[in-house]
């Protein structure tokens, strides 16, 4: 095993690692591991925008971008992390303009901006042209420009390296630390994927920046590699998981493929159509039709569909129709998306309309974090030097449901948060001795040599793909937009019993060398203990509200349930471990909950 | 044109539901395992797929029904993250941008790691030399200290000289595709003369002539004898040679 010694170790080298890179490298000691190149990272995937109030085409502000986030998250938001969010959104494009990237611009050279789902002007008015761009590629742009900022600073990457186990100087999952105890982080143990080699990186200050985990369904946006690392390392260490059952469905994924098409579609003028021809948004979001948020527009097309409105031979999908605009148009702001339709479906949009359904896209929970991104391990309590930000992360700024765009600026404003913050820490005090995998004494690499041995060694013959496959499905049969305790419930159990036939999972591939057959491995143990997790969560919550649809509890029930979940694993009387929920108060301060209509 | 009527479903997108449409369908694969001391080889499967299937549908059906041990790199699996270029039929490509049904799936689809990386495993080569000659041009905007308050202005026809250069994902397909790269590993590269590119055309640049002194090197620019096999490899259609004989003209009149 190799030792390394940072003041401040990143996991995870997209938007929100990186960001974090370029201020915590200029002011202390920094490595970035990921297990991918740093420009693999999806934040590379994202496409129509970035918003924030600039004002540069239309009059707007802060505080309307402020609202629109609140009651876009179905007022499950903390308002004073929104609040900072869009009061630096600002500084955070502009940030990225004066590192290069290249927006597409105005007649007189600003920053050119356009319209997305649920940004209005003036509380609800209209939509606002709020989500700055660059053509239907914002956040490969955002990846490449962050990326070309961490050459030019000589950031200190470790590619192809996965994080396989954070280090903290206590046990947490017994649940008896009292929260005025300091506990911190004391570093990261690693896999080199190329030489199998193990790597302790130890750290004043660890950064979890690892994105999402879209893999635990079968339709999604996500990349194979979005298994949600970083909120699996955390919670098995006994911090929790915040409001991880909500999740969203992006509308148009390409049918029968989960392939992103941008929203931007939309907000250039893209048209949502049923078998029938009808845009049937008009009748759930009469006001900004096709540009309501995610939830509500996945909602739509899913109910389109089960009552007998889809299209295709199968009826299971609905049409996005983009025929109605200019060639030259599409070209110039979507060549991507269209692109895809053109590939993977052979559609051209330019005369025909896209097949397109919800596809899993993005967690809205995480690891439960401050405005500062400091990991929470209980409702007030820090863990000493641990940081989160980006979609592993919950703040919470998106709540119930996420607007589109700001999951961009997410990755931006909290990612410089964390880094700034992870770097003064740092300086702040001495690098500690780090404890065993469970805070006492061994070897901190202990945990990790005993999995990774188990599955080399694993004979059991259940294969990781086929447990993979089933767990996908059960997610998608009983977790997705539309939800009952009874379809929750079956695939609660499908989960255990995946998780017993875990134990027997054989890898094939023995060598050392660049073994992503163990790797995936791996990867599909963290999707199981995220699954469930989603799952318990929607359980419990006998409400509906943005993302998470209980057809059995159809209202939102803000006497019961305007509250965070927070999802812990403990210790079991019969020395396993199993999920204790508990709640965190939302954060309101300039507006009181009311009815989401648009 | 804004219409009620029902807009014809595509056909194509019948093909995702139900197997109606599979077919067989053999892969032809260049294996290399450094740990077994035997040379590189050639292994053939043969698997099911749907017309929809990719390239990388099939290669994820051999690794997880069949051979867990056959590797290679993917991440997004439509063309964005640049992680799976490979050699399919003797051109480079993106396995998950390849549709099978494209291919002629009457003879075996030759599957190799693409050329002159060096091989670290089956389809996955080393990306570090790669990756050297990127950070060799100074892949970033050079400006002067004075940042504005707001952004700094561009026209909208100053933003397009330099549109196409912006879309590369670093995937290697092109540098991989060159004769001169392959016989020469000094070589820049196309990849690392589009990255020069974009920033050389930003009208918000300070760093050009730096760059342009950078690519003035015996292993800069005057290498390429613009074969356009770079051109015809990139996945996200960047005109890549014409790109490269752009930095070429600005070197003779120093003036971009």
């Amino acid at each position: 095993m190799q030792t390394h010694q940072y003041d401040v170790v990143i996991v995870g080298a997209g938007g929100a690692g990186m960001r974090a890179a370029l201020e915590a490298s200029t002011r202390a000691r920094t490595a970035v591991l990921s297990k991918l190149y740093p420009t693999r990272s999806h934040t590379g995937a994202a496409q129509g925008g970035m918003c924030a109030a600039l004002g540069n085409v239309e009059e707007d502000s802060w505080e309307w971008h402020t609202f629109d986030t609140v009651k876009g998250g179905d007022y499950l938001v903390d308002q004073d992390a929104a609040e900072i969010m869009a009061k630096e959104a600002i500084e955070a494009v502009l940030d990225l303009e004066h590192m290069g990237l290249p927006f597409n611009r105005t007649p007189d050279g600003k920053i050119d901006q356009r319209r997305f789902g649920g940004h209005t002007r003036n509380h609800g008015e209209a939509a606002v042209r709020r989500a700055c761009y660059a053509a239907d590629r914002t956040g490969h742009m955002i990846l490449q420009t962050l990326y070309q900022q961490c050459v030019k600073n000589e950031v200190a990457f470790f590619n192809e390296v996965y994080a396989l186990d954070l280090l903290l100087t206590h046990d947490l999952l017994a649940g008896d630390v009292p929260d005025d105890e300091e506990v911190r982080v004391t570093g990261v143990v690693a896999h080199d994927l190329t030489t199998g080699e193990r790597h302790l990186f130890r750290a004043k200050a660890v950064i979890l920046a690892t994105g999402g985990a879209g893999k635990i369904y079968k339709t999604t946006s996500n990349a194979h590699t979005l298994t949600g690392d970083g909120m699996a390392l955390a919670f098995r260490k006994g911090i929790p998981l915040e409001d991880m059952e909500f999740f969203q469905f992006h509308p148009t994924g390409l049918a029968g493929l989960g392939i992103l098409l941008s929203e931007a579609a939309r907000g250039e003028g893209g048209i949502l159509r049923n078998s029938t021809g009808e845009r049937f948004m008009e009748r759930y979001a009469p006001t900004i039709k096709d540009l309501a948020p995610r939830d509500m527009v996945a909602r739509a097309m899913a109910n389109e569909v089960r009552e007998g409105r889809g299209c295709g031979p199968n009826k299971d999908y609905v049409l996005l129709d983009l025929t109605h605009l200019e060639p030259a148009h599409i070209d110039a702001k979507l060549p991507d998306i269209t692109e895809f339709a053109r590939t993977y479906l052979g559609v051209e949009p330019y005369t025909e309309p896209v097949p397109v359904y919800p596809t899993a896209h993005y967690a809205m929970g995480g690891v439960p974090t401050t405005v500062r991104g400091e990991v929470l391990r209980s409702n007030t309590a820090v863990v000493g030097g641990l940081y989160a930000a980006g979609e592993v992360a919950c703040v919470s700024v998106h709540g119930a449901n996420r607007l589109g765009t700001n999951s961009l600026l997410d990755i931006n404003v909290f990612g410089k948060r964390a880094g700034v913050a992870a770097a003064e820490y740092s300086a702040a005090v001495d690098l500690l001795e780090p404890a065993g995998p469970d805070g006492g004494e061994g070897a901190p690499d202990a945990a990790v040599g005993e999995l990774l041995d188990r599955l080399l060694a694993g004979s059991g013959g259940e294969r990781v793909a086929t447990l993979r496959r089933e767990l996908q499905e059960s997610m998608d049969a009983g977790a997705q937009v539309f939800r009952t305790a009874e379809s929750l419930t079956r695939t609660l159990e499908t989960i255990r019993e995946l998780k017993a036939r875990y134990a027997d999972v054989t890898v094939h591939d023995k060598s050392r060398t660049f073994n992503t057959d163990l790797m995936e491995a791996v990867e599909l143990g963290f999707l199981l203990d995220l699954a469930e997790v989603v799952v318990v969560g929607a359980l419990a919550r006998e409400e509906s509200r943005g993302g998470h649809f209980r057809e059995d509890f159809p209202q939102r029930d803000d006497a019961n349930f305007l509250k965070h979940t927070m999802a812990y694993l403990r210790r079991a009387p019969d020395g396993g471990t199993r999920i204790e929920l508990g709640s965190k108060p939302v954060t309101i301060t300039r507006y009181t909950p009311m009815e989401r209509k648009y | 044109m804004t219409n009620d009527t029902a807009p014809e479903p595509a056909a194509s997108a019948q093909a995702t539901s139900g197997g109606v449409d599979a077919f067989d369908v053999t892969l032809r694969i260049r294996r290399y395992n450094p740990e077994s001391g035997d040379a590189a080889y050639w292994e053939e499967f043969t698997v099911r797929a749907l017309r929809t299937d990719r390239v990388l549908d099939a290669l994820h059906t051999i690794k997880w029904e069949v051979d867990g041990s056959l590797t290679f790199r993917r991440s997004c699996a439509h063309g964005i993250c640049g992680s799976d270029a490979m050699r399919i039929n003797g051109r480079n490509r993106l396995a998950c941008k390849v549709l099978l049904k494209d291919l002629d799936p009457s003879r075996p689809i030759t599957i190799e790691p693409i050329k002159g990386l060096p091989v670290v495993k089956d389809l996955v080569v080393d990306m570090e030399p790669f990756f050297a000659s990127y950070r060799e041009i100074m892949p970033f905007l050079i400006t002067g200290p004075n940042v504005p308050t707001a952004e700094r202005r561009q026209s909208p026809a100053e933003r397009a000289r330099y549109d196409d250069t912006t879309k590369c994902i670093l995937c290697a397909a092109c540098t991989s595709s060159c004769p001169v790269f392959w016989t020469d590993g000094q070589y820049f590269g196309p990849a690392a003369i589009v990255n020069a590119h974009r920033f050389i055309f930003d009208s918000r640049d300070e760093g050009a002539a730096q760059r342009l002194e950078i690519l003035n090197d015996r292993e800069g620019v005057w290498r390429c004898r613009t074969i356009f096999n770079c051109t015809e490899a990139c996945p996200r259609g960047i005109e890549v040679t014409k790109a490269i004989q752009e930095v070429k003209r600005a070197m003779i009149t120093r003036a971009v």
